[in-house]
C-alpha cells in the first residue's frame, strides 16, 4: 500500500499508526514535499480482515509475540499460558495484546523509547507482563503523564 | 485526473504486507527444521475417528522410542489432548510456547469423566490443541467484531494453525502427525503453509459413503501436491466385548477400494471397540513397521 500525493506527484510517507481500542485503525502519512497529511481511517471490519492475517499496516514497529494472533483474538482460558520468560530465560517481560495496542497509540518516533521505559520499570520492579494497569502505574511512578 | 498507480512509485512500500506474510511462512519453515517428517491424517468425512487413529499412531510410534507430536487442527472440535490426557497450563518462554505432554493430564478431565487412553502415557509424546486454549466445553469464538464473522474466520482460522506450527517449540522430533479436521479443502491450506510435507494417510470406514467422502479428499490431496501414504480402516468390524469375535459393522469395502484406485497401501483395519481406554492392538509391530517404511521413518537410534 502506497500513498500517493497527487498535486506533488511525490510518495506519502507513513508517519505513525493509531489504534484506538474500539475496533478501528488509523494511520497518517505526509507529503514530504508540501508537508500535507493525511489518515487512512479503517472500520472494524477492515482492521479485522487484516489483523486476521497478523499483519501491520506500516509494517511492525515491535517484535512479534509467540502466538500472537491466536492469543489475541481466540476467548479462552486465561490460565491457558504460563509466561516463564521474564524470571527463568530472559529479564525481557511480556507485553499482553491490550498493553501492545496502547504502544501502538504512541507516536513512531517515540515508540521504542517508552517502549524501553516501560521495559526497564517491569524489570525493575520483577513485573513478568506488562498490562495497561502495570502502564498506569509506572506512568505515574515515572512522572511521564502523556505517555 | 493523471496520477501514478502502484508499480510506477518507485519508492519502498512500507506496509510490506507480502513480505510480512512471507515471513510468517518463513518462521514455518524454521521451526519445523528439527521436525523430520510432518504427516497430515485426514479424512474427507467427518466421524470416521481420524483423531482416535492420530492418538493411536502415535502412542505406537511414540512406546518404539520416536519423538512424536501431535498437533490438532481441528480448532472447532478438538479430542487429541484429552485422548492423549494431554493439559496446560502452556509455558511460553524464549523459545516459544511448550507443547502439553501427554499424560501430564486434562485439567478438567475428572468433572467430565471423559476417558482418555488409560495407558501409562509417554511423556515423550507432546501434543497441541486448541483444546488446551478453552474452557472445558466452551466453544471456538473469536473476539470482536462478531457481525459478519463468516468472512474472515476462515483467515482466522489458518492463521491460527500456522502459528500453532511456528509458534510451538516443537523441538527434535521424528515425526508430527497433524490430525486435520473433515473436509478436503484443510489439507491443501495445510500443504501451503507446510511445503515440506512428507504425506497423508487417509483414514475412512468400511461404508460407500464414506469411501466417496474420502475419494474426494484423496483427490483434492493429489491435486494440491501431497503424497498420499496409504490409508487406514477404521472401525473395520466390531469386537465383541464378550467373546472378542469380530462382525460386520457397516456394509461396503471402502478401504480395499480406495487403496485400489489410488495404489496406496492399506496401512490398517481397526475395529470398532465400545471402550477407547485401549490403544489399537492392531497397531502392533507388524503395522507399525508398514507405517514407518511407508513414510520411509528412519529407526529412532539413526536420527
Amino acid at each position: 500500500m502506497k500513498f500517493l500525493c497527487i498535486e506533488c506527484d511525490a510518495q506519502m510517507q507513513f508517519e505513525e499508526r493509531q489504534v484506538p481500542g474500539d475496533g478501528t485503525f488509523a494511520a497518517a502519512f505526509r507529503c514530504p514535499t508540501c508537508n500535507r497529511a493525511i489518515a487512512l481511517l479503517a472500520n472494524p471490519m477492515e482492521t479485522q480482515l487484516v489483523g486476521s492475517l497478523g499483519v501491520k499496516i506500516g509494517g511492525r514497529t515491535l517484535e512479534e509475540e509467540p502466538m500472537e494472533l491466536v492469543r489475541s483474538t481466540v476467548i479462552g482460558r486465561d490460565d491457558a499460558f504460563e509466561d516463564i520468560q521474564p524470571a527463568q530465560t530472559t529479564n525481557r517481560p511480556r507485553w499482553t495484546a491490550e498493553a501492545r495496542e496502547r504502544l501502538e497509540r504512541v507516536p513512531g518516533f517515540v515508540r521504542g523509547m517508552v517502549k524501553k521505559i516501560y521495559s526497564e520499570y517491569a524489570a525493575e520492579h520483577g513485573i513478568a507482563e506488562i498490562t495497561p494497569e502495570v502502564m498506569d502505574v509506572a506512568r505515574t511512578d515515572l512522572g511521564l503523564e502523556g505517555m | 485526473m493523471s496520477f501514478r498507480t502502484y508499480n510506477e512509485v518507485a519508492g519502498e512500500d512500507r506496509s510490506q504486507l507480502g513480505e510480512q506474510v512471507g515471513a510468517q511462512r518463513q518462521r514455518v519453515r524454521d521451526r519445523l527444521r528439527t521436525v523430520k517428517h510432518v504427516i497430515a491424517v485426514m479424512s474427507g468425512k467427518g466421524g470416521v475417528g481420524k483423531s482416535y487413529v492420530t492418538a493411536g499412531l502415535a502412542l505406537a510410534l511414540a512406546e518404539r522410542d520416536y519423538r512424536v507430536g501431535v498437533l490438532d487442527a481441528d480448532l472447532s472440535s478438538p479430542t487429541v489432548a484429552r485422548m492423549l490426557d494431554a493439559g496446560g497450563p502452556l509455558r511460553i518462554d524464549g523459545e516459544g510456547v511448550h507443547p502439553a505432554r501427554a499424560g501430564s493430564g486434562m485439567r478438567d478431565a475428572a468433572a467430565t469423566g471423559v476417558p482418555a487412553f488409560r495407558l501409562p502415557l509417554p511423556s515423550s509424546l507432546v501434543v497441541f490443541s486448541s483444546d488446551l486454549l478453552l474452557a472445558d466445553g466452551a466453544p471456538l469464538k473469536w473476539k470482536e467484531p462478531g457481525t459478519e464473522q463468516f468472512i474472515w474466520r476462515s483467515v482466522l482460522e489458518t492463521g491460527a494453525l500456522r502459528e500453532f506450527l511456528s509458534d510451538v517449540a516443537w523441538g527434535e522430533l521424528d515425526a508430527l502427525l497433524i490430525d486435520l479436521p473433515p473436509g478436503s479443502d484443510k489439507l491443501a491450506d495445510l500443504a501451503q503453509l507446510v511445503p515440506e510435507l512428507t504425506g497423508a494417510i487417509a483414514v475412512t470406514i468400511p461404508s460407500e459413503e464414506s469411501r466417496r467422502s474420502v475419494e474426494r479428499a484423496m483427490r483434492s490431496a493429489i491435486s494440491a501436491g501431497v503424497k498420499l501414504l496409504g490409508v487406514i480402516e477404521n472401525m473395520s468390524g466390531y469386537e465383541c466385548a464378550g467373546c472378542g469375535r469380530i462382525d460386520r459393522l457397516f456394509e461396503g469395502n471402502a478401504g480395499d477400494s480406495l487403496t485400489a484406485e489410488f495404489g496406496v497401501p492399506l496401512l490398517a483395519r481397526l475395529p470398532f471397540r465400545a471402550s477407547v481406554s485401549l490403544r489399537p492392538p492392531e497397531l502392533d509391530d507388524a503395522i507399525i513397521a508398514a507405517i514407518i517404511s511407508s513414510i520411509a521413518l528412519p529407526s529412532p537410534s539413526a536420527v
